[in-house]
């Protein structure tokens, strides 16, 4: 048994991160970093902080809770001096989104055992890009990877993934369009421990969380997992695209309530979206975000970090307070 | 998971005496809810804050009518506000001065441009149009195979050129192609894009440009948060946006991005997506939008959810045995079955308006467990007492609280239950047929 912790810290800065999320720190949150240049801590100040972050899709509640806690630190320290303040907000966010990554689970690898990762969301969010991107992720370690194009429904889907398995090398286990989602989920599996592929990813059909019928099917799914790997889905992800307003936090729930997520991806982080959903979710449902996507190719995705999410949308490179 | 706006609206200006004027302060605190309940919606917040104003300026001053509670003339104001806001009237797709119609399709990644360029040359060609599908989508892996398939599924021609040729031509081209055969209107496809994406939005222009479109729709998700207003101003800002599809409206998203969009770009949301089935594509009604933003519920997601699981025949059918009193537990038993798959009970209702706080309590008390233990009772029933429940003596009520685990007293309280609501249909039923049916709904439905 080979255990490898996916989660290690990166010694270098991560650039290409820095690089695509340079557009979106452009946006509200240098905006942020400008409001704190003030001489004075006012309610000026404090009113349209709260509106800064409601602009990042950051939402009403968490906004309101960052503003007040920060108000009270500030009080309580006699806190005068901005830039200070703004150190302590800066805290207060990374510890936000901290307290749900501190609940993301040790990936393990077994050797023999694939490792399964169910990929689901709402439709149009990106899973079978992200999918792709999680594929050359999982090469960048050495895993050989295969892929189950498990969305049998919406056209072209499962062209869509073998493209993208044809550019990775990847093999992909498919049916014909309108098949069962299961069946193809079984040989899948079945295929991967034959196989000895060490890291099976599952395509799933877009589906609104409210659709109850197909929320039903992914737990469906899960079970058909079971039968050849006893844990599997290991984990279970799910795609938010970057722009999804306060809808994002009910999605993360009811999904989170038919099949249990274990890590969250938000997609589309390139554009001048803030994903500011991440703060509602982390504070509501504790599930641990653990990537970010930002681009059309299968090399835009990165680890996500508290802090490196914080600071890159918050200052400048290698600007400090 | 939020609030209604009514509800905080209630609670907020509840303690006011029901006569009188608004006060200032009265309609401050009642904007502030506002505000908050448009913003939990994702309305942009500088819109917001222009809606606010402009409610407010009415709500000051207003003489709180005599059945309503303050809370209820500022939800009134609100509404009309919204409503207006949204674009009262429905407009229609532009039609040019010589044929062909071009509609182009625009947007970001993922918002469904692809699944409603079908949609809407399934639509066109219901009321007698003969359209084409132009595949202009040669970026994203497989988008050309996904219009062709939809095409197929809708027999609808699509005309492509591959992913190697160039969007602005493939545009040209198929317009020429659709000409030289008389099809009409001409629905283009075209890749998302982030709009700071330059080299992306210059293609576009050239696109449209190049064809001279008739309509330039952008397509947006309806759970788009704040982005929203800064997607729509560029786009706009490079492209002559004509109107809005606003695409995957049968979720539970609020929706308020649609009135951010509205707001920024002034153009008409000409049509809402409601599913994936190539139908679902309807005309936009701004009241049951503007209900939607503030949480008042939506009794029509709710009949169309009823709707899915159930054909017009069925119902109908089904409506007559009620009327008859022949509606029987097996007909009962075949109804629950349907309820359940519309979703749990409590996000069921979730779904009426005007649910206030009480009912809300009352929920939690409703479980999905309770359709089991009525399943399970009719289920341990024969056909026959499925039919004529009048049977069901002692002895078959204690066969029947055996085999579905329960007691006598409940087989005989779900008997009860069962009778009076018979009653209560055929009663329904005889109003219905008078035309005395109840119409005395919170507010109109579109």
């Amino acid at each position: 048994m080979v255990l490898d912790r996916l989660f290690r810290r990166r010694a270098e800065p991560d650039v290409q991160l820095e690089k695509s999320l340079e557009k979106t720190r452009k946006g509200v949150f240098s905006e942020i970093t400008r409001l704190f240049e003030r001489d004075v801590l006012d309610d000026d100040l404090y009113e349209e902080l709260e509106m800064l972050l409601i602009q990042a899709d950051v939402g009403w509640d968490v906004s309101q809770q960052l503003v007040r806690d920060l108000r009270a630190r500030v009080n309580e320290e006699r806190i005068e001096n901005p830039s200070l303040a703004r150190e302590v907000l800066r805290t207060e966010m990374i510890e936000l989104l901290e307290s749900a990554t501190r609940n993301r689970q040790v990936k393990v690898f077994q050797r023999g055992v694939p490792y399964v990762i169910m990929v689901v969301g709402v439709n149009g969010v990106g899973k079978t890009t992200s999918i792709a991107k999680l594929a050359a992720y999982h090469q960048g370690f050495g895993r050989s990877v295969m892929l189950a194009a498990g969305d049998t429904f919406r056209a072209a889907a499962i062209d869509q993934l073998k493209i993208w398995g044809e550019r990775l090398g990847v093999p992909v286990v498919a049916h014909e369009p309108g098949a069962d989602p299961g069946a193809v989920v079984f040989d899948a599996v079945q295929a991967a421990y034959g196989r000895g592929r060490d890291v099976l990813i599952v395509d799933t059909a877009g589906r609104l969380h409210t659709k109850f019928n197909l929320m039903e099917e992914l737990s469906k799914l899960r079970k058909v997992m079971q039968k050849h790997v006893e844990e599997a889905p290991q984990e279970v992800l799910l795609v938010i695209d970057a722009t999804t307003g306060q809808n994002g936090l009910i999605q993360a729930k009811t999904f989170a309530e038919s099949v249990d997520i274990t890590d969250i991806m938000i997609a589309k982080l390139d554009g001048t979206s803030k994903g500011g959903i991440a703060f509602s979710v982390a504070k509501e449902l504790s599930i641990p975000i653990s990537y970010i996507g930002t681009g059309e190719k299968a090399t835009d995705l990165s680890e996500f970090y508290p802090e490196t999410y914080v600071d890159a949308l918050f200052f400048g490179e290698g600007e400090g307070l | 998971m939020f609030e209604t706006l009514s509800d905080r609206l209630n609670a907020s200006l509840g303690k006011l005496n029901r006569k009188g004027r608004l006060t200032e302060a009265d309609v401050d605190e009642a904007m502030r809810e506002v505000r908050r309940a448009l913003l939990e919606a994702d309305v942009n917040f500088k819109v917001a804050k222009d809606f606010v104003t402009a409610v407010r300026e009415r709500a000051v001053g207003q003489d709180v009518l005599k059945s309503l509670t303050p809370g209820q003339t500022v939800i009134g104001i609100v509404n009309e506000e919204l409503i207006q806001m949204l674009g009262a009237e429905r407009e229609p797709l532009n039609q040019p001065d010589r044929p062909p119609q071009i509609i182009m399709l625009v947007g970001l990644q993922g918002s469904g441009k692809t699944t409603h360029a079908a949609k809407l040359a399934s639509h066109l060609r219901k009321e007698g149009r003969n359209p084409v599908l132009v595949a202009g989508d040669v970026y994203r892996p497989a988008a050309i195979n996904q219009l062709q398939t939809l095409g197929k599924q809708i027999n609808i021609s699509v005309f492509d050129e591959g992913t190697q040729a160039n969007p602005v031509d493939i545009a040209r081209n198929g317009v020429a192609w659709a000409r030289e055969r008389g099809l009409n209107p001409v629905i283009i496809d075209t890749a998302g894009r982030l709009q700071i994406d330059e080299r992306m939005m210059q293609e576009l222009v050239d696109v449209e440009r190049a064809v001279q479109p008739t309509e330039v729709l952008l397509v947006a998700d309806a759970m788009t948060g704040q982005e929203a207003v800064n997607v729509a101003e560029t786009f706009s800002q490079r492209l002559g946006i004509t109107g809005l599809i606003m695409t995957k409206m049968d979720g539970d998203a609020r929706g308020g991005a649609a009135l951010s969009i509205r707001a920024v770009t002034g153009v008409p949301i000409k049509f809402i997506g409601t599913g994936e089935k190539m139908d679902a594509l309807e005309p936009f009604y701004p009241q049951r939008l503007a209900s939607r933003i503030l949480g008042m519920g939506d009794v029509l997601s709710l009949i169309e959810r009823a709707q899915e699981q159930t054909t017009e025949e069925d119902a109908m059918k089904l409506q007559d045995r009620m009327v008859r009193g022949k509606f029987n537990l097996e007909d009962f038993l075949d109804q629950l079955q349907k309820v359940k798959k519309m979703g749990p009970l409590n996000q069921l209702l979730e779904l009426i308006p005007g649910m206030g706080a009480q009912l809300r309590q009352a929920k939690a008390q409703i479980s999905d467990d309770d359709y089991k233990q009525i399943e399970a009772i009719i289920r341990s029933m024969t056909p026959a007492e499925r039919r004529n429940p009048h049977i069901i003596d002692g002895r078959r009520r204690r066969r029947i609280a055996r085999g579905s685990g329960t007691s006598r007293e409940e087989v005989s309280q779900l008997l009860k239950q069962f009778t009076e609501m018979q009653k209560m249909m055929s009663q329904f039923g005889n109003m219905a047929k008078k035309g005395k049916m109840p119409k005395n709904l919170p507010f109109d439905l579109d």
